[in-house]
């Protein structure tokens, strides 16, 4: 277990205000701000690679603020990688199995069984500039886990990937995760990946942590105007997606079937951007797989656009112009059909 | 592929780069011409007899070690604090840069007047080497700090860069996985930033061997290659200081050649 207890950190630019969290014993906890928020900072100061002015950090019950990062047993991994450009795959992965001493067989089978677990033996021999952004995080993962670190740090690990590359990375976090009981904390400002990864997350603003809670709890109870910015951007959902009654598969989300193109099947989630949902106050014939009837049940004022809360059920967001609010005379109570593209939902 | 094309073609394709080309060739010629009649002045056989010349041979070989003295001294000292300057942000930290680089841009003579009033026999430092037998005046000792002032600038600026162009993550990596700041210095830092290192190092040396002023101030004797040109040039005049000038430009042009190729070699590999 984990705890960070009153960590504060001044940068100049900005603050970090005391930050107390705590993280189980084979956790995946998610930490989601926005770019700039000090999230790779408080990954450093836990680390011990940023020292800690104010505040206590335990590791397992012994307090650890102040130990050097060589003596923590915390593996940092980042979003680009950071891999020792003049070492090979093998050598990078070796360089911490090296530095404690150990006889060169076990230092083998240590490596053998990480680049298996990964997936990645045929990268032995090559040089980190011969590798993709995908090969290159699992090097780095490989590195990380080598020492057998106690936490495993995440720097934004798939925000440098490609979205293919993104979601293989993202499958074998988890599988790491699962198969390692490891404790895992990771910084990211994309919620889909909060979503999909975190056992729990801490969302992060201001300098300070807004809100700690499962997936459901953050993005169904926002408990603060900023929080709920957050999770107002995106409509999110979990479900069981199968094959639907047409060509489309379908996302079972409570009663409601949402029609979604994706070769995914079994639990998942499914998000989509409020202002991929058309408004309407009649059903509309359309190419659109999915047209859902409900009432806005609340209305936020953005300025030139407003915030729509539809209640289907479930609560879809929407995002209309000033104009078309006005013109269509919408407002709390009114009943209107939501239609969107079955494209437009993103299975993760 | 215009790139294809010979060079030529490509310089007279339009006026700016043809201008470039001219003004090029002006300054190249500038620098080569001199060295390579100087060189090429001397026949082989009197550049040979001048090799035999005892006092040619033990000049150019004090050169080269006080030199390389002065450079492993620089090393030292230097590399550390190339670290730190790439490393650290503190106040003041700009004037130390500043400051490193002031032997470059003073008068020789007047550095090794400087070097004098500090190393001198009255004078404090001169006074605490006597102690341990160590005199800077009209000595080696005297010819290697006269070479480490004026050519440490080269080695610190050089190193600095080095070490800057080090992700300083890669270090942060190296200690989470278990290594101590100095295994992380010699195992990541190091081995990255050495060519640049090295190259601070050559430059250093070749600044040492060609330095005059400073050495004139603080060790007249023994004579280092350039005082003996110099020498040469002022008792008996141009012919004979010639084939020692030539002498000296082509051993420095073969150590330099070889040791670019060398670190060449190893920036490809």
């Amino acid at each position: 277990m984990i705890e960070v207890k009153g960590l504060s950190v001044d940068l100049g630019d900005f603050l970090l205000k005391e930050i107390t969290f705590e993280v189980k014993q084979g956790e995946y906890y998610i930490i989601l701000g926005p770019t700039g928020a000090g999230k790779t900072v408080l990954l450093e100061s836990i680390a011990g690679l940023y020292p800690v002015k104010k505040g206590e950090i335990w590791l397992n019950g012994k307090e650890i603020s102040h130990l050097e990062p060589e003596k923590r047993g915390i593996g940092v991994v980042y979003q680009d990688y950071v891999l020792f450009p003049h070492l090979s795959v093998k050598e990078n992965i070796a360089f911490g199995l090296r530095l404690k001493g150990l006889p060169r067989q076990e230092i083998e089978a240590t490596i053998g069984w990480l680049v298996e677990l990964l997936n990645i033996p045929h990268l032995l021999e090559r040089k980190p500039d011969t590798l993709s952004g995908g090969e290159s995080q699992k090097v780095a993962l490989a590195r990380a886990l080598s020492v057998k670190p106690k936490v495993l740090l995440l720097d934004e690990p798939l925000s440098a990937l490609d979205p293919e590359t993104r979601e293989d990375i993202q499958h074998e976090l988890r599988r790491i995760h699962e198969r390692l009981n490891m404790t895992v904390i990771q910084v990211t400002h994309d919620f889909e990946e909060a979503v999909a990864l975190g056992d729990r997350i801490a969302v992060i603003g201001e300098g300070r942590i807004m809100q700690v809670g499962t997936s459901e709890q953050v993005f169904r109870q926002p408990n603060s105007e900023f929080v709920a910015r957050f999770a107002m951007s995106r409509n999110i959902f979990s479900g069981e997606v199968r094959d639907g009654d047409e060509e489309c598969a379908v996302i079972n989300v409570g009663d409601m079937q949402i029609a979604v193109a994706s070769e995914l099947r079994g639990k998942f989630h499914a998000s989509i951007r409020p202002e991929d949902i058309l408004i309407s106050t009649e059903p509309l014939k359309s190419s659109a797989r999915n047209c859902l009837h409900g009432t806005i049940s609340r209305v936020d004022n953005r300025g030139a656009t407003f915030l729509l809360t539809v209640t289907v059920p479930p609560e879809f967001i929407c995002l209309v112009t000033r104009r078309s609010f006005e013109e269509m005379e919408l407002g709390e109570g009114k009943e209107v059909f939501l239609t969107f593209k079955a494209s437009a939902v993103h299975v993760f | 592929m215009s790139n294809r094309l010979p060079l030529l073609r490509r310089l007279l394709a339009n006026k700016m780069t043809l201008t470039f080309a001219l003004l090029a060739l002006v300054i190249m010629l500038f620098v080569f011409v001199p060295l390579a009649k100087t060189i090429f002045s001397s026949s082989p056989a009197t550049l040979f007899d001048t090799l035999l010349d005892a006092q040619v041979r033990g000049a150019i070989w004090l050169s080269i070690y006080t030199a390389l003295l002065a450079t492993l001294v620089g090393a030292v000292f230097g590399v550390p604090l190339a670290y730190i300057l790439a490393r650290f942000d503190f106040p003041g930290k700009r004037t130390i840069e500043g400051l490193i680089d002031v032997p470059i841009v003073i008068p020789h003579t007047a550095a090794g007047i400087a070097l004098l009033f500090v190393f001198g026999q009255k004078f404090f430092a001169g006074k605490a080497f006597n102690l341990i037998g160590i005199n800077f005046v009209d000595s080696v000792a005297g010819i290697v700090i006269a070479m480490l002032f004026v050519s440490i600038p080269f080695l610190i600026d050089s190193a600095k860069e080095g070490f800057k162009a080090v992700d300083v993550r890669l270090e942060k990596v190296s200690r989470t996985l278990g290594a101590s700041p100095w295994q992380t210095f010699f195992r990541v830092t190091l081995p990255l930033a050495w060519r640049s290192i090295l190259a601070g190092n050559i430059m250093m040396w070749a600044r040492g061997i060609s330095e005059f002023g400073a050495v004139m101030i603080l060790a007249y004797h023994p004579m280092v290659a350039s005082i003996l040109v110099a020498d040469r040039f002022e008792a008996y005049g141009l012919d004979y200081a010639r084939p020692a000038a030539a002498l000296l430009i082509l051993v420095c042009l073969i150590i330099f050649i070889g040791l670019r190729a060398f670190t060449y070699r190893g920036a490809k590999a």
